[in-house]
Parts: C-alpha cells; sequence; structure tokens
C-alpha cells in the first residue's frame, strides 16, 4: 500500500508550478522547431519533474558528477520535456530551447549523449535506452556504487524485443538500482496499444520476468514521489507502471493520439498557452 | 606450415590485457565456446558476462558499460553484431561513438558449414558505412592477437573481424600493428595486391608465383580496413599497372570499393576485387568453398594479368 500524502502542499504546489512551466516551455518548443513530440512530453513532464526537482541527486554544475542518480529516457522521442527540465534545472541556458531540432544545436531531435549536458545516452530507436541503462546499472554494481538508474520507456516501446531482453538481463545480474517506468497512456503513432499490439496484463509480465512492480497515477506527485521510496528498498529491479494521459495539461491534447508527433499550429499553440496559463 | 584460429588470437590478446586493463569487460551472446571468450571467463569469471541469446541486447548494455568508464569487448557472430543487432551498432554505440569493441568470428565464407545463414560477408560494408568506427581485419592468429591489444589501447568504437577456421601463420606481417597503417610486403612495381584479413596468404602466394614469372609486384596487407591507409594506396595506384584486391568478403561495400573509390577520385588506374560476387555462400569445407567461389592465389593471378594485359 502506497502511503499517500507524505509530500507537504507546498512541495507539491511547488512541483505542479514548475510542471506547469516545463508544458509550457514543451508546447513552445515544438511549435517554433514545427517539429517535435508534444503529446508523450506533455504526459509524461509530471514524472519528470517529480524526478528531477524531488527525487534524484544530481548536480547541474558538475553533470558528470559520479554520485548522482542517472535518468535515461528511452522513449527518446520525447525531448521537448528533458530539454525543459535540463535548461531549468541549469544543464545550459534556457535560450538554447530556442535551438531545438535546427541545424548546429546540440538539442536533436532525440538524445544524443555526446553534446547535451545532463543526458546520459543516446535513445529514440525504441528500446535502447532500456539495454544501455541496465548496462550502465551492472557498471556501477561492479564499482560498488549507491546511486539508481531511472529509465523511462514508452508503452509502445516496450513492444520492441530489446525492451524484454533487457528486462531478463536485469533480472540475471539481480541490477536493484534499475527503477524504471513504463508510461502507461495507452497511446502509440498509429492507435490504441491494445488494438495495436497489446500489452496488458503489463505488471504481470513485468513481475514474470522477476521485475518488482508498482501500478501508481503519473500525474500524482505524492504517488510518484512515495512510490519511487518504496522502489528503492526493493532488492529487485523495479518496474513502476505510471497511468498516464498523453497530452496531459492541454485539453484538446488530451488522449488525442495525433498529438503524438504533429506540431502546434499559431492558433493552437496560443490556445495550448493561455489554457496553461489559466491552469494553475 | 602452422595453423591456428584467428578468435584464439582474440581472446589470447585480451587475456594479455586483461591485467593492465582492469576496467576490460568481456561480453558473449552464447557463443564463448566458439569465440574463445570461454577461455577469459575461465581466467576472470567476474569480468565476463554471458548476455544469452541477445545481441542486440548485449551491444546496448556494452554502450551502457563504456558510459560508465568501462572498456568492454562485445564478441559474437559477424551476421549477428552487424545484421541482428545493427541498430544497436549504430545508434549505441556508433552515433556517440563511445569505446566499445566489438569482437566478431566466424566472418567471411570459411565460416564454412554453417552455410550462407552464418557467413558474414556484408559486414565489413555494414560497419564502413558507419561514421566513428575502425575496421580491424587481421590475418592470422598472431596479428589477431596485435589486433585486439591495439584495439584496447584506442579510445573509440572498433570492429574486429575474425574467422572459424584454422588459417597458416604468416611471419611476414607479425610485429608493428598500428591502426590505419597498410604493411607493404613487396615492393615491386609492375601490379599491386592489396588484401585484407586471411587472403594475405593467397595474395603471398600470388605474388610469388607472378614473381617466378618475372612480374614485379606491389604487395599491400591491409589490415585496417578503415581507417583506409589512402597514401599506401595511392602510391600503388601511381608507382604501378593497377590493382587486384582480395577480401573474405562480398565485393560490394568492402576493401575492393574502398580501394577503388580512393584511386578513382585521385589517380585512376584499374581495380579488380576478389570477393564473393553478390552471391550468398553455402555449406561446404572452407578450402572447398575458397575454391568454389573464387578466393585462390590464381584467382589472383587472372585478375592481375588481366590488367597487365590491358
Amino acid at each position: 500500500m502506497l502511503k499517500l500524502g507524505s509530500m507537504e502542499k507546498e512541495k507539491t504546489d511547488l512541483l505542479k508550478e514548475k510542471a506547469n512551466g516545463i508544458r509550457k516551455d514543451i508546447v513552445t518548443m515544438v511549435h517554433r522547431a514545427n517539429s517535435g513530440h508534444v503529446g508523450g512530453s506533455l504526459g509524461a513532464t509530471d514524472l519528470i519533474v517529480a524526478l528531477y526537482y524531488q527525487i534524484m541527486k544530481h548536480r547541474p554544475s558538475q553533470p558528470d558528477w559520479n554520485e548522482r542518480d542517472r535518468f535515461i529516457l528511452s522513449k527518446g522521442h520525447c525531448t521537448p520535456v528533458i530539454y525543459a527540465v535540463l535548461a531549468d534545472c541549469g544543464y545550459f541556458p534556457k535560450s538554447e530551447l530556442e535551438t531545438f531540432r535546427r541545424p548546429g544545436s546540440h538539442l536533436q531531435g532525440h538524445p544524443y549523449q555526446p553534446k547535451t549536458p545532463g543526458i546520459e545516452a543516446c535513445t529514440g530507436t525504441l528500446g535502447l535506452g532500456i539495454s544501455t541503462g541496465v548496462g550502465m546499472a551492472l557498471g556501477a554494481k561492479l564499482r560498488g556504487d549507491n546511486h539508481y538508474y531511472y529509465i523511462l520507456c514508452g508503452d509502445g516501446e516496450i513492444q520492441e524485443g530489446q525492451a524484454w531482453e533487457a528486462a531478463m538481463f536485469a533480472n540475471k545480474y539481480k541490477l536493484d538500482n534499475v527503477i524504471g517506468f513504463v508510461d502507461r497512456n495507452y497511446l502509440q503513432t498509429d492507435g490504441n496499444s491494445e488494438d495495436i499490439m497489446p500489452l496488458d496484463p503489463l505488471a504481470s509480465k513485468w513481475e514474470s520476468f522477476g521485475w518488482k512492480t508498482y501500478t501508481m497515477d503519473g500525474h500524482n506527485f505524492e504517488q510518484i514521489v512515495d512510490t519511487v521510496e518504496l522502489a528503492q528498498k526493493d532488492t529487485q529491479p523495479v518496474m513502476i507502471i505510471a497511468n498516464t494521459t498523453k497530452g496531459k495539461g492541454v485539453s484538446f491534447m488530451e488522449n488525442e493520439v495525433n498529438w503524438h508527433g504533429t506540431p502546434p499550429t499559431k492558433d493552437d499553440f496560443e490556445n495550448a498557452i493561455k489554457e496553461l496559463e489559466n491552469g494553475i | 606450415m602452422e595453423f591456428k584460429h584467428t578468435r584464439q588470437g582474440y581472446v589470447d590478446g585480451l587475456l594479455e590485457l586483461a591485467e593492465e586493463y582492469p576496467e576490460l569487460l568481456v561480453l558473449d551472446a552464447d557463443v564463448a565456446k566458439a569465440t574463445k571468450t570461454v577461455d577469459f571467463e575461465a581466467a576472470y569469471p567476474k569480468r565476463f558476462f554471458n548476455c544469452g541469446v541477445q545481441e542486440q541486447n548485449m551491444l546496448s548494455v556494452a554502450a551502457g558499460l563504456a558510459l560508465e568508464g568501462y572498456i568492454p569487448f562485445a564478441s559474437t557472430f559477424g551476421v549477428f553484431a552487424t545484421c541482428r543487432a545493427g541498430d544497436q551498432l549504430r545508434n549505441s554505440i556508433a552515433y556517440p561513438k563511445l569505446n566499445v569493441k566489438v569482437g566478431a568470428t566466424h566472418c567471411g565464407i570459411t565460416t564454412g558449414g554453417d552455410g550462407a545463414s552464418h557467413q558474414a560477408n556484408e559486414d565489413i560494408a555494414i560497419v564502413r558505412s558507419l561514421p566513428n568506427m575502425t575496421i580491424l581485419v587481421p590475418g592470422d592468429y598472431e596479428e589477431a592477437k596485435q589486433a585486439t591489444i591495439a584495439a584496447a589501447k584506442f579510445v573509440g568504437p572498433v570492429y574486429l573481424r575474425f574467422g572459424r577456421d584454422k588459417y597458416p601463420l604468416i611471419p611476414e606481417i607479425h610485429g608493428g600493428f598500428t591502426i590505419g597503417k597498410a604493411k607493404v610486403l613487396k615492393q615491386g612495381n609492375d601490379i599491386s595486391i592489396i588484401t585484407t584479413g586471411i587472403m594475405v596468404d593467397e595474395g603471398l602466394k600470388a605474388a610469388n608465383s607472378l614473381e617466378s614469372e618475372g612480374v614485379s609486384v606491389r604487395l599491400i596487407h591491409m589490415p585496417t580496413v578503415k581507417p583506409i591507409d589512402k597514401e599506401v594506396v595511392l602510391n600503388a595506384a601511381k608507382e604501378t599497372k593497377g590493382i587486384v584486391t582480395a577480401e573474405e568478403h562480398s565485393i560490394i561495400g568492402g576493401l575492393g570499393e574502398a580501394v577503388a573509390g580512393i584511386v578513382a577520385e585521385e589517380a585512376p588506374c584499374m581495380v579488380h576485387r576478389i570477393g564473393m560476387q553478390d552471391v550468398f555462400g553455402e555449406s561446404g569445407q572452407a578450402g572447398e568453398l575458397m575454391d568454389k567461389f573464387g578466393f585462390r592465389a590464381k584467382n589472383i593471378i587472372e585478375k592481375a594479368r588481366k590488367i597487365m594485359r590491358n
């Protein structure tokens, strides 16, 4: 059982405020670039905000600090949310968000670890991130390091066989420093995941691969923080099913599959910003 | 003449490096007996990770280990490393230029009995087209060992290519292994023969035979296919009548095309390519297949004569 409500109201209000600002950045970036993935980014915002502003040990001024917790965006198309968060944390100047998906920018469409401070791995062809993450986690275990590897997968992503290869591997090497998330919004590029290639029962799949699972509301900060706290104590790899709404925070984008990879027009952009400004 | 496995050279190289490089790790994908990494496992069990039949995961895991400062050597057959796990090789390793070494065995037609499904004849072409990659194709056991040691000392992704069979030891190519440097074995001026990998043996036989007929041969062994030793290739193009390339690989995308590309731009001359002629292989003994698909000294000589007649 989750112990709910353990976070102070002030803290959750602060996280809500952060998330709202990040959502505005996401919509702005994708609109300006006229390219990018807005729906999945908005849906994953609360989880990533909770990780970077409440849960993870990290130093924006020292991105290679060895004791940092690592976050790997395995659903690599959702760069708008991670770039907005990294910029807001101070990993690079916020003005650089304007260069997203432009020639010469370090802010590539999908994460490019060598160039972007705070990005831990090249991901985006799906399934790579979780494998890379468990490889990193194995490396840390060999050294006796104590930090965590938070890996965010899309639900469509884990239709990839490689994700399940990684699942077996993490179980074999007892990688209890891995805490994964499935961003469970039931939508992928071509439609509903259960129509395209069914994933349910999702938690029991992971359990049968030797992972501990939790299911939580991926938009509820108390639940996110409490669930991760529980997961940190587990002695096996953990997969947290985060139930989310694709497009969260902008009414006309919520649960609409067409907002997976379509950039907002000028009107959509203005309406989205208006909603987000009134939303808090 | 002594025959030894190039894949044994790989693992003997790893064993030689192990003490000096504690961050060196070895991964395999359920072919440890075949790749010979089982010897490393026996000596350093805590630094060996059998990933099971998971080549894709293995290459991305290797990328993760490299990100954490290790030097992972991921070992499997060439077809699996480049075709099955092509995305992982490209996006997890080559794109971020991570310090991962891929030890690919069972490459080329001499893989033999397993047949076309397991004979990597396109792996060099695939890896050559990936930016940031270095490709090493040693010619015998000893050079395989030296290439492995050089790969460990080099920072960046390296594809190491080995065969399945036992191949003759070629004393002419021992010593002085440097990534990116060709070994000029004969300095003749009539015709050039450029080989990579185990084809150095047939190249030597061809060169000796031509020399006995009074032909002056430039014999070049090219254990680094990428980055290729451009200067040596250009000199051969300028100073001899033409070039025969020989590789245990498709004529598409490998050494032959690399050489042809260089000379076409800067010093045009005739280039004939010995290799798989855009066909799949089949089951058979290594020697039988080399005969059938034209990987012999006589095939090299035939091409050399064709150029000289021209």
